[in-house]
């Protein structure tokens, strides 16, 4: 998901921004003498119905953080309650703590996250270095295909190989190494960076295609010229090849500091267990847990609505600092 | 000949360990990627009291294809393979079809506000309203419970639409002006002119969609209680933490008690885990390396030009 918002960046830049691909359907508007056609309009209303339908009017329901919410009385018979879960939030210790631990978790995440997400880009520099075709493609091909699988799968692959009847203990078991399976799901240790290592093994390759796209399009007479100039290998690497990715890895990273308390909740569902609730639980999971499974409707709006505007508010921040420092804005 | 290459190898000798370790990290990323899917594939086909222990490493130990005949046997899988096949193809077809028209629509200057109604779509992208409220809403629109939540949500998507748009910006526009000049209106310049044209972005959203509908699980989680609208998806993640109903799953579909079952046939957790793994993953194995080469190419032609 992250790369995919990554693609869209030049796009929506280009497009929502000074849009330099329509400059020729501008001018065509100009001799055109702009009449507009309600016609084609009408054409396209019933999508923008489903995107009124799925994506505003669910604004509206934010208003539900302010009710002690029924879902058998509905809204109406549901009593108003102002701001007090924002109020109990703040104020009863426990879930503060809770919370607390969860922003925690979030945040711990987010930053391993982003720690690593230089990853890709290393190995998109180092792949680049393969010369025998045949071999790059099979790399690529063969790394990105856990990027296609879906979480459960993910986790049924950790299951099968780390569980204590797994792949992994029965090695260790028979080469005498351990006596007791060791507990690599069912335990809180680690759990952050276990989370990484999986987000790791699923978008690596995939992560490195951009960058590798990216590579494709520098300028080889950068290269020669470099070459003629005595360059070696590692230092085309990385007085040019790094040099010429930065940009790409910066709006990468901005973007994953505006999706800091987004990690979406499938990956941390499905690796839950009673035994690493505490360290992996993340906002998005925290809200499904006591909003769907928990059945506290306006609590779990309250979180996520305060979630939301922070989103936005680090976006349109980070957004910012992109135009100030590369004078093109991300979103 | 020969001299001129030692020659080179002396002088490059870091270069040659450079290769080795170069090749040498990406075999072991390679391995590390692939052998999962290989491991599901081999224990699926071996005898099932050996697999129950973690004991097939490197290839099948008893090769039998009987828990492929069984699984299917086990309730509820054939309807949940049935209703994942059904989203991924209905979910993808509506997808592909709205985010071309959507697209190339967005490219109509003469479109009354065209520029608004763009944005308003494309900045859903940035935001959401969260869990609660869209799931509260899609109980008020009756949509819990209900196979079009599968489909409906997914049709509009923004991503899509940019790489379209961008697509079609790309293609000349004379393609547009003889169309007009043979008096063709804009849905039929659409399907006859454009659509046809627009293959290698096309592909790359189908394949997308695809993915995305056939993976999907959270959807099944929070609005289906319905058990005939359970995906492959949602069933493996039971069949993955129901150790106890698993197990009676794999009595049942034993079926008949009078017949002698062996313990390398009979159905284990672990046996009908894999298997169902196998049949979740093997259309995605089948189809990503056909596709692969057009959705590269397909996200350049989308993404590299800004």
């Amino acid at each position: 998901m992250t790369v995919q918002a990554a693609l869209v960046h030049e796009v929506t830049a280009a497009e929502l921004g000074d849009e330099p691909g329509g400059k020729k359907r501008r001018l065509r508007e100009k001799h055109a003498g702009g009449r507009k056609s309600y016609g084609m309009f009408w054409c396209i209303v019933p999508f923008l119905i489903l995107v009124f339908l799925f994506s505003y009017f669910p604004l509206y329901g934010w208003i539900y953080a302010l009710f002690d919410y029924k879902p058998a009385l509905g809204l109406s018979g549901s009593e108003f309650v102002g701001l007090q879960w924002f109020e109990m939030l703040v104020s009863s210790p426990t879930q503060m703590t809770q919370i607390g631990q969860v922003l925690v978790n979030t945040l711990a995440i987010s930053f391993l996250g982003i720690a690593t997400s230089v990853l890709p880009l290393v190995f998109a520099v180092f792949l680049n270095e393969v010369r025998t075709p045949w071999f790059r493609n099979a790399v690529q091909t063969l790394t990105t295909l856990p990027n296609f699988i879906s979480w459960v799968l993910v986790y049924m692959i950790a299951f099968s190989l780390f569980s204590s009847t797994g792949l992994v203990n029965s090695i260790l078991t028979d080469s005498g190494l351990i006596t007791a399976p060791i507990k690599f799901l069912d335990t809180d240790q680690h759990v952050w960076v276990t989370m990484t290592l999986w987000s790791i093994w699923k978008g690596l390759g995939w992560g490195a295609i951009i960058y590798l796209a990216a590579i494709a399009g520098i300028d080889q007479s950068l290269y020669e010229s470099a070459r003629i100039d005595g360059a070696g290998r590692f230092q085309t690497m990385w007085y040019i090849t790094i040099p010429q990715l930065m940009p790409t890895y910066l709006v990468l990273l901005l973007l994953s500091v505006a999706n800091l308390l987004n990690n979406g909740m499938e990956q941390y569902f499905v690796f839950q267990n009673a035994f690493n609730k505490e360290h992996i639980q993340v906002l998005d999971l925290y809200v499904y847990n006591i909003g769907i499974t928990g059945n506290s409707l306006s609590m779990a709006t309250a979180i996520g609505m305060l979630k939301s505007v922070i989103s936005v508010i680090l976006l349109f921040t980070v957004n910012t600092i992109a135009k100030r420092v590369r004078g093109t804005s991300i979103v | 000949m020969s001299t001129v290459t030692a020659g080179v190898q002396r002088r490059h000798a870091g270069d040659w360990i450079f290769t080795i370790i170069n090749y040498g990290v990406f075999l072991l990323l390679v391995f590390l990627c692939a052998y999962p899917f290989y491991f599901l594939i081999i224990n699926s086909v071996s005898a099932n009291d050996v697999s129950a222990l973690g004991d097939v490493r490197w290839w099948p130990i008893g090769f039998h294809l009987g828990n492929y005949k069984e699984v299917f046997h086990l309730e509820g899988l054939p309807l949940a393979a049935v209703v994942s096949l059904g989203r991924t193809v209905i979910g993808t077809a509506a997808t592909v079809l709205a985010s071309a028209f959507l697209g190339f629509m967005f490219t109509q200057s003469k479109m009354w506000a065209r520029q608004f109604w763009y944005r308003f779509v494309i900045v859903t992208m940035y935001f959401s309203a969260g869990l609660i409220p869209v799931f509260i809403i899609m109980k008020t629109l009756g949509l819990t419970n209900n196979f079009w939540v599968y489909v409906l949500p997914f049709i509009v998507q923004p991503f899509f639409i940019i790489l379209v748009k961008t697509y079609v910006e790309s293609m000349p526009e004379s393609l547009q002006e003889a169309a007009e000049v043979d008096g063709a209106n804009i849905v039929q310049i659409f399907f006859r002119v454009y659509l046809p044209n627009m293959t290698p972005i096309l592909a790359t959203v189908a394949i997308f969609s695809a993915v995305a509908q056939w993976n999907s699980f959270q959807d099944t989680l929070i609005y289906i209680t319905d058990q005939s609208l359970y995906t492959l998806q949602y069933l493996l993640y039971m069949f993955i933490n129901q150790a106890n109903s698993l197990a009676q799953a794999a009595q049942n579909s034993g079926g008949d008690m009078s017949s002698i079952i062996s313990a390398a046939t009979s159905q284990t957790p672990t046996s009908i885990r894999m298997t169902v793994s196998v049949i979740v993953v093997l259309p995605i194995i089948f189809i990503y390396p056909l596709f692969q080469r057009f959705f590269v190419k397909g996200i350049m032609l989308g993404a590299v030009k800004g």
